[in-house]
């Protein structure tokens, strides 16, 4: 379809704002030499261009989206309807603590929500997603060793099974990244582990349920070998919505917890965000917080400061509406409502997982928990189709593909996330897709190659878009991209 | 008890029975008992109408200000109505980031769409995705001009004392130090800019117009880094610029700012959007989720995340940046915000900022608040008297105006807009006027 800067004519404008009703501002300014080429047009072309750019692109409101590791549960409506009140979204963040006491409210009580989820005694909402809220908490354990005069800890230790942002995050705050090998049960090989730790162990980092879709039934001791060491572990909340009001973060041993408000607590993602990613920390790390904290006293609320804060990590109290909207949501859910969610997100996995047992080997064959990962290597071997054939076989079904290629240690790895908003229907149907799949991939192996077939663009050269990147449009008078 | 469970407990009880559990315990046998929850102490769980009816009442507890002359790093702009009616198609809303291109059309286009804009907005050459908001993309791009030798971050004192000490949080992490660069009558004193740069200088951000509204010798500054062998990093106010001499006509390696101005509400202070745009030569070195154009199978034009060699999923500990979610719906509404003003639209939103900001100052004056620096500015400006300032703000509110921020002993700085009318800025000023008893 057309770009915006292909579309309208010169001089059509929408009319938007006023005259001016006071004198014109007679003053010298250094202007730009350079007109701002922006589109000119109606509103009539605006709508209908992001009308037809919103037909070519599947949210979950346009079907399953079991994409593992990012929770695409539904989103509830009466969410957007909170952030949407005016007393939230028209509230100047510097405006005087006495006008602002609903949203220090929110702050507060949502804090107070996401400790008692979390075992953790404190929360900031300042991170605005996930990996933002690792590099936070992460500074946090480096202001706690500093604190100490402890300055020989510049390792943490990840396992090889971890997001991309872990190590990222880590190398952020200037630590050597340790990486140690997952068992052969895809979980944390303990004696690699108590090899790794020393008296330059900073921490660890560990998500729980690991990224194979495990818990590993061995965290207390792990978190034991990091803490004996002098280390502090930290969690990567990305998989709480498999254990959320079952087991808590805090309750094994951890010391700094991140949530993903867009996924575990259900605010939309808007194509790659806001989100938000409020970080949790036990008492000892609390003075370590940044930005400031949201506190009542006689029924009123103020900001406080932490003593020894690590600074700001965001302008403000981070996405603020996002926070509104993931409150909402555990006020609905409640205290018997969050530990079902979990336990359904749980059932519905295993569910999945039994099903295609048959046909799609799971990397690890036991109870999983939130999702599970499936390998292709096989298939690969046998007839040359790929996971990457397989995900886009799925395009052609309408689902969203799982997560490709992730974790790193399971080879054509397919990670399957069904979310507990999902119901037995939907799941069936997947199931049915798979198997169609399967069989096509049997019948005609190089036909699987050509997957998708009836999406808007077909698979895209993503060589030619990286080694010449193409990152703007040119208008006609600039001739070819520098 | 409110639930998004579709499946009724008996279906439950029998997807359990048919994959061979009797109960949900079964499931989770691998967590020690030891460590699982005996009770959560949250309320019950709510129906929707109670829900709401909480959130709304938490919100009635806000003042909602009519008139608003504080700035300060949010800005109270008109946004039209497109924007939220495009914003809240649940395509954009609902989906993840946009990882599978094929069906993702229509967001990575409108990232390919944005970053154009936020191009043709700084003349610089290439742009990202968005990141979190102003603050942090003034961090980011000081991470992305450290280099071995080079590990000083020079920071002009005339920037948003929040965004330096995001750059500070930032730095500490990664053991960059930074230094401020001393004020002079309200702008960066370039002599001592130019006397503390040496060859271990990574760069030096300023800001444009700075924290007191005022315009800096941009080009002058920029000249002075780039003569010690630093970055030039600019931090913009994006409706600024639709007047105001481009960061690429500056001499800016990198160009940053807040995105919040273009279209997004004031929210308490987010969700917001950092913009970043950086030359040519840096492009590589941006953070973040960037947009590129190719062709699918067909021939046909298409969109797809690219450059992915730089990002955490690939990298890992070697990577840019750790970014992985960004702010995509902030830079969409954003994308739509600039297409509805156009060019023109820009334009006069900025010069409507640039006089009510002039005719509040001089009504101010007038009531007896001088101007603190007698230099252009743009939309804000800093104020100056003996009158105790949380008496004059006392007074605004109390007739439903919120006024400038203290930011010092007797000094308001002061913000006026697009949405600001004369009939409000000069009732404003008889408030402060009978305060001042000028």
């Amino acid at each position: 379809m057309k770009l915006i800067f292909e579309r309208g004519k010169e001089g059509r404008q929408c009319t938007l704002l006023p005259q001016c009703d006071v004198p014109a501002a007679e003053i010298e300014i250094p202007k730009r030499a350079k007109p701002l080429r922006l589109p000119h047009l109606s509103e009539t072309e605006i709508s209908r261009h992001y009308t037809e750019l919103a037909g070519q692109v599947h949210g979950v409101n346009n079907g399953f989206y079991p994409l593992g590791s990012c929770t695409m549960k539904y989103n509830p409506k009466v969410n957007e309807e909170a952030a949407a009140l005016a007393g939230f979204a028209r509230i100047h963040p510097l405006q005087p603590e006495h006008t602002v006491q609903g949203a220090l409210e929110v702050l507060e009580r949502t804090e107070e929500m996401l400790c008692e989820i979390t075992g953790m005694d404190s929360v900031t909402m300042q991170p605005a997603a996930g990996a933002h809220g690792e590099f936070t908490g992460l500074l946090l354990i480096k202001a706690y060793h500093d604190s100490r005069g402890d300055h020989k800890r510049t390792k943490i230790i990840v396992p090889d099974s971890a997001h991309g942002t872990n190590p990222a995050s880590a190398s952020m705050v200037g630590y050597e990244v340790v990486s140690i090998p997952s068992g052969s049960d895809g979980c944390v090989d303990l004696e690699k582990l108590r090899a790794a730790v020393g008296d330059d162990t900073a921490g660890l980092m560990l998500t729980n349920p690991n990224t194979v879709g495990l818990f590993d039934k061995n965290i207390i001791e792990i978190t034991s070998v990091i803490h004996e060491a002098g280390g502090l572990n930290y969690y990567d909340g990305a998989n709480l919505n498999a254990v959320m009001g079952i087991v808590r973060p805090g309750d094994m041993g951890f010391d700094v917890v991140h949530l993903n408000l867009h996924k575990t607590f259900s605010t939309p993602h808007g194509g790659g965000g806001p989100g938000s990613g409020p970080v949790g920390c036990k008492a000892f790390l609390k003075e370590f917080l940044p930005g400031r904290q949201a506190v009542c006293e006689d029924g009123t609320f103020s900001l406080r400061k932490p003593e020894h804060s690590i600074g700001d990590v965001k302008s403000f109290y981070g996405n603020f509406l996002v926070v509104v909207r993931a409150m909402a949501y555990i006020l609905m859910l409640g205290k018997e409502g969050i530990p079902e969610a979990a336990q359904n997100a749980v059932l519905n996995a295993n569910y999945m997982m039994e099903k295609l047992k048959a046909l799609y080997p799971p990397a690890y064959d036991e109870t999983c928990m939130h999702e599970f990962v499936i390998t292709l290597e096989q298939m690969k071997r046998e007839n040359g189709v790929t996971a990457m054939d397989i995900a886009k076989s799925l395009l052609d079904y309408g689902i969203h593909p799982p997560t490709m290629y992730f974790p790193l240690i399971v080879h054509e790895a397919l990670m399957i996330e069904p979310t507990e908003t999902e119901s037995r229907e939907t799941l069936d149907e997947a199931i049915r897709a798979f198997g169609e799949i399967y069989a096509k991939a049997q019948e005609d192996p190089e036909a699987m190659h050509e997957a998708p077939v009836s999406t808007y663009i077909r698979r895209p050269d993503e060589v030619q878009a990286a080694r010449k990147p193409v990152l703007r449009w040119s208008f006609p008078e600039d001739g070819e991209q520098k | 008890m409110g639930s998004y469970l579709p499946n009724t407990k008996q279906e439950q009880q029998e997807m359990l029975s048919e994959i061979g559990r009797d109960s949900f315990d079964a499931l989770f046998a691998g967590i020690p008992e030891e460590v699982k929850v005996k009770e959560l102490h949250l309320p019950s769980g709510l129906s929707e109408m109670e829900t709401i009816r909480t959130m709304e009442e938490l919100a009635e507890k806000n003042t909602i200000f009519r008139h608003i002359f504080r700035g300060a790093g949010a800005y109270h702009h008109y946004i039209p109505a497109i924007v939220s009616s495009v914003s809240s198609k649940e395509e954009f809303l609902t989906a993840y980031t946009p990882y599978q291109a094929e069906i993702s059309q229509g967001i990575l286009q409108s990232i390919f769409e944005y970053q154009t804009m936020i191009c043709e907005l700084t003349g610089m050459d290439a742009s990202n995705a968005s990141v979190y908001d102003g603050a942090t993309a003034a961090a980011e791009a000081v991470a992305m001009c450290r280099e071995r030798k080079r590990q000083t971050a020079y920071v002009s004192a005339t920037v948003n004392p929040q965004v330096l000490s995001v750059i500070r949080t930032y730095c500490y992490g990664s053991g960059t130090e930074v230094k401020l660069v001393p004020e002079k009558e309200g702008v960066t004193d370039q002599e001592a800019l130019a006397a503390a740069l040496d060859d271990t200088s990574a760069c030096f951000y300023l800001q444009q117009p700075n924290y007191y509204g005022i315009f800096e010798d941009a080009e002058a500054l920029g000249a002075a880094a780039h003569k010690a062998g630093a970055k030039f990093i600019m931090g913009c106010n994006p409706i600024a610029l639709a007047l105001m001499k481009t960061p690429a006509e500056c001499g800016a390696d990198i160009a940053v700012g807040e995105g919040q101005p273009l279209g997004l509400g004031l929210s308490f202070g987010g969700p917001y959007l950092g913009f970043m745009a950086a030359d040519a030569r840096m492009t590589r070195k941006l953070p973040g989720r960037i947009v590129g154009e190719t062709k699918d199978r067909d021939g046909r034009r298409a969109f797809v995340l690219t450059l992915q060699a730089r990002e955490q999923h690939i990298r890992r500990e070697k990577a840019s940046s750790n970014i992985c979610s960004n702010q995509a719906l902030c830079a969409l509404k954003a994308g739509v915000y600039m297409a509805a003003m156009g060019e023109a639209g820009m334009k006069q939103a900025a010069s409507l900022c640039l006089s009510k900001a002039h005719y509040l100052q001089e009504s101010l004056a007038k009531a007896g608040l001088s101007l603190k620096y007698e230099k252009p500015f743009f939309h804000e400006f800093v104020t100056v008297s003996d009158t105790d300032p949380e008496k004059i703000l006392s007074a605004l509110e109390q007739n439903g105006i919120l006024g400038g921020l203290s930011i010092a002993d007797k000094e308001i700085l002061w913000c006026a807009t697009e949405m600001n009318t004369k009939a409000e800025i000069d009732a404003a000023a008889a408030v402060v006027k009978e305060v001042c008893g000028a």
